[in-house]
């Protein structure tokens, strides 16, 4: 197998995919559920309901807030207990929606069946419509950005889309979510594509896996050929096997891959260089959202860590605290522990298990504290290691300096915003020295200074 | 009652650590200090030991009493490194309190006195080198012949195959160039007429703890492969022009060229930190080393090249950067 990767830099953590071949369970049903307004990247959602209100599964709760926004829908039926605060995966309290589980009732519009809906069949289905369904539907990117997905569909005039990229790389440690979806969703994935072609106006896809799933590339690679071979298609569909390298999960390092295209500095985005990216979790939204009527509120997540009974993949309804799936899975394991919202590279450590899964939540990690704890840091030995590994051609030891002397004019001049906080410094610093911390810093102070500079404009 | 523990991202870290990388260089020398051990015999041995009991001493002293480090930065393997690196740039017959002198310029000029590892400037072995070479003129540049077993102080000496080169060009008589011991035994260390630094006599062995550290990703070949490639060249067409400059494959293979492009050109402290900065580095450096050599004062221009562009590094930082994500070619 010929397998392709990204260009500059790159690590390769320890895999720990630890549920790889644990097949998906149906997470039970909260007795509370969590909604948090703000799920998704941009404004937060409006709460349309108020206390009291009986809700079903798939009923709108709050609308979307602003252009950049995204509805958001109870995925369980009872009543709406209240609209209050609650700690979220930012480790602040922010605006809830608290619903009381009630049964199990579905809004009728949903189409609750197995039967696999074809493009075909569905000749009403134009570019435009299913934008709008989409993003009616309040799908976001659900590997972990959240960032609307109806904006992807629709780049800005000044930039064309050449083809749609399904981003099945899933290369943080841990998690194996999209691969047990694509192990038991393929023909619903392959169609979620095939929308994502049609409302993108293009004819060209591919499909990006690390050669550490064989399954999984070797199953849509059948189903491909069988689906998008043939003489009626105009479509030009294929699998793209990559080498196993951190972050190649990441939007412009799958990008390079893929197609061998670098997308330029921000504020550049991979469809000025013709690629529409999405993960293949939010395919297969797309295809629930468009074909089956059913709005984004549950979705595929891991559940997992090394001294977990029994770590496991989850069908898990939003706004499930994650303490019922961590229950699921046999318990929080003794002593301190370090929870986490998505992988060890990237992921948030929360303080609360009563965190609720959100949109963008692929995986529940859990980490011993002393796996994860860090070594004293010692003085920088210069030996540019951390300049090899960013995959962005940073040079990380100076940002994190220059962040640490708050020179933010020569952090600007040396790209500190190119940043994509993958952590490949961090992970390889032999001094452990706390990297990205700084620049994660140095970064956001930069950015800040960029916005009230353009502002005064 | 068990806690959440919080931090930012990443939660992982690789195994790499300071103290893997210096071990691992002084693992990578150990083939060479073998070999010196069994060329220059117990003369290596006491020198060897000197120079690296007193670097070892000076640094946990001066961290403990002058700089009041918490942790103590002997720990961390880096003075073994520079007095292995020290005792290897030294002829064998060294007097033990002339040794001890350049440890403390190694360890106390050129590295504490800028704050310990990862801060100075200039690669502390070849500081206190350097500083022995003008201060010890003649007992810094006469050179024990190999096979001498038991002899320490009392080491005949004889010329090296750097000297018989440099006199050849002085006089312009290429037939002095005969002398020199054909390259096989060059690249192996056992020419008996010929001695020179303890540790850069056999360059098979040094190649070895090259290839060692590639293996194990502590060092990138950019240093010395751009180093070796530049003497390759320069000193290839100064043959051709003149024969009376000694050829290419001797010029690599006498003198500490192979050690400095491998050892201590390499030091991360004290090199750059991007791939375009090491190449021009390398360059330079091999530029300056067959400069020096052939018309400088000195028969050997490895050590004065590479504390030349350690000069610069900060200026190479400065200006060369790596090719950034996306960034298109102007």
């Amino acid at each position: 197998m010929n397998a392709r990767t990204f260009s500059i830099g790159g690590i390769h953590p320890e895999e720990n995919k630890l549920t790889h071949e644990v097949a998906t369970k149906v997470a039970a049903l909260p007795k509370q559920a969590i909604f948090p307004l703000s799920q998704h990247i941009g404004a937060p959602a409006k709460p349309v309901v108020q206390k009291g209100d009986k809700v079903k599964v798939g009923t709108l709760i709050a609308e979307a807030g602003g252009f950049v926004s995204a509805p958001i829908f109870s995925s369980v039926s009872g009543t709406v207990f209240k609209i209050d605060t609650a700690i979220d995966a930012t480790g602040y309290r922010k605006p809830v929606i608290i619903i009381n589980v009630e049964g199990d009732e579905w809004e009728e519009t949903i189409d609750r069946s197995d039967k696999l809906e074809t493009v075909e069949a569905h000749p009403e289905l134009t570019p435009e419509e299913i934008v709008n369904r989409v993003k009616e539907a309040g799908v976001v990117g659900m590997g972990g950005a959240c960032f609307p997905t109806f904006i992807k569909l629709t780049p800005p005039p000044t930039a064309k889309a050449e083809c749609v990229i399904i981003n099945a790389v899933e290369c943080e440690p841990y998690i194996t979510a999209d691969f047990r979806l694509m192990m038991e969703h393929a023909d619903e994935i392959l169609v979620g594509l095939e929308l994502l072609m049609i409302a993108a106006k293009v004819t060209t896809g591919y499909i990006g896996i690390e050669t550490n799933k064989p399954a999984a590339i070797e199953l849509l690679t059948e189903k491909v050929i069988t689906k998008f071979n043939v003489q009626s298609s105009k479509f030009n569909v294929s699998v793209v096997p990559l080498k196993q390298r951190y972050p190649q999960g990441g939007e412009k390092q799958l990008v390079d891959a893929v197609i061998q295209r670098q997308v330029p500095a921000p504020p550049a985005i991979p469809v000025n260089v013709g690629a529409i990216v999405q993960n293949v979790g939010t395919a297969f939204a797309v295809y629930e959202a468009v074909m089956k009527h059913k709005p984004l509120f549950e979705r595929y997540t891991t559940v997992t860590g090394k001294r977990l009974a029994n770590p496991g993949n989850f069908l898990v309804r939003m706004g499930t605290p994650m303490q019922d799936l961590i229950d699921a899975c046999g318990g929080m394991p003794e002593g301190d522990n370090k929870l986490l919202a998505g992988g060890p590279m990237m992921g948030k450590a929360l303080t609360s298990t009563e965190v609720p899964i959100c949109k963008g939540t692929n995986s529940v990690t859990i980490i011993s504290d002393d796996e994860a704890r860090r070594k004293e840091p010692q003085p920088c030995i210069r030996c540019a290691k951390c300049v090899g590994v960013c995959p962005m051609g940073l040079e990380p030891y100076l940002l994190a300096k220059l962040s640490e002397i708050k020179n933010w004019e020569r952090a600007e001049q040396e790209d500190i915003v190119s940043c994509i906080e993958c952590g490949s410094c961090q992970f390889t610093c032999p001094a452990h020295r706390p990297l990205l911390d700084n620049i994660r810093q140095g970064k956001a102070t930069v950015m800040g200074i960029i916005r009230s500079r353009a502002a005064k404009k | 009652m068990s806690k959440l523990i919080v931090s930012l991202s990443p939660h992982a870290h690789g195994t790499d650590s300071v103290e893997r990388n210096m071990y691992g260089v002084i693992i990578a020398l150990m083939p060479a200090l073998l070999v010196s051990f069994y060329f220059f015999g117990l003369g290596s041995v006491v020198v060897t030991a000197t120079s690296v009991a007193a670097c070892v001493f000076f640094e946990w002293a001066i961290s403990k009493y002058i700089l009041k480090q918490e942790r103590n930065s002997v720990l961390d393997g880096s003075a073994i490194l520079t007095g292995l690196l020290l005792a290897f740039n030294l002829p064998s017959n060294l007097p033990a309190w002339i040794i001890i002198i350049g440890a403390l310029f190694a360890i106390g000029v050129a590295k504490m006195t800028f704050g310990g590892l990862g801060n100075n400037l200039f690669n502390p072995a070849l500081v206190g080198r350097a500083a022995l070479l003008v201060a010890f003129p003649a007992q810094m540049t006469t050179w024990p012949k190999v096979g001498q077993w038991g002899s320490y102080l009392d080491a005949e000496t004889g010329a090296t195959p750097l000297s018989i080169m440099k006199d050849a060009i002085k006089s312009g008589d290429a037939s002095l160039l005969n002398q020199l011991p054909d390259s096989l035994s060059l690249f192996l260390g056992n020419h008996p007429d010929g001695g020179g630094a303890m540790g850069e006599i056999c360059g098979l062995a040094l190649l070895v703890g090259l290839g060692y550290m590639l293996w194990k990703k502590i060092i990138t070949w950019h240093i010395p492969v751009s180093i070796i490639a530049t003497v390759f060249v320069f000193a290839g067409l100064l043959h051709l022009a003149n024969p009376a400059y000694a050829d290419p494959v001797s010029v690599i293979l006498t003198g500490g060229l192979m050690l400095g492009a491998i050892f201590m050109a390499t030091d991360y402290v004290t090199s750059p930190m991007t791939t375009k900065g090491q190449l021009i580095y390398g360059v330079a450096i091999g530029f300056l080393t067959v400069v020096i050599r052939n018309w400088g004062a000195y028969p050997e221009g490895m050590s004065f090249a590479i504390l030349i562009m350690n000069a610069f590094t900060p200026l190479i930082n400065n200006y060369v950067k790596p090719k950034r994500f996306g960034e298109v070619a102007k």
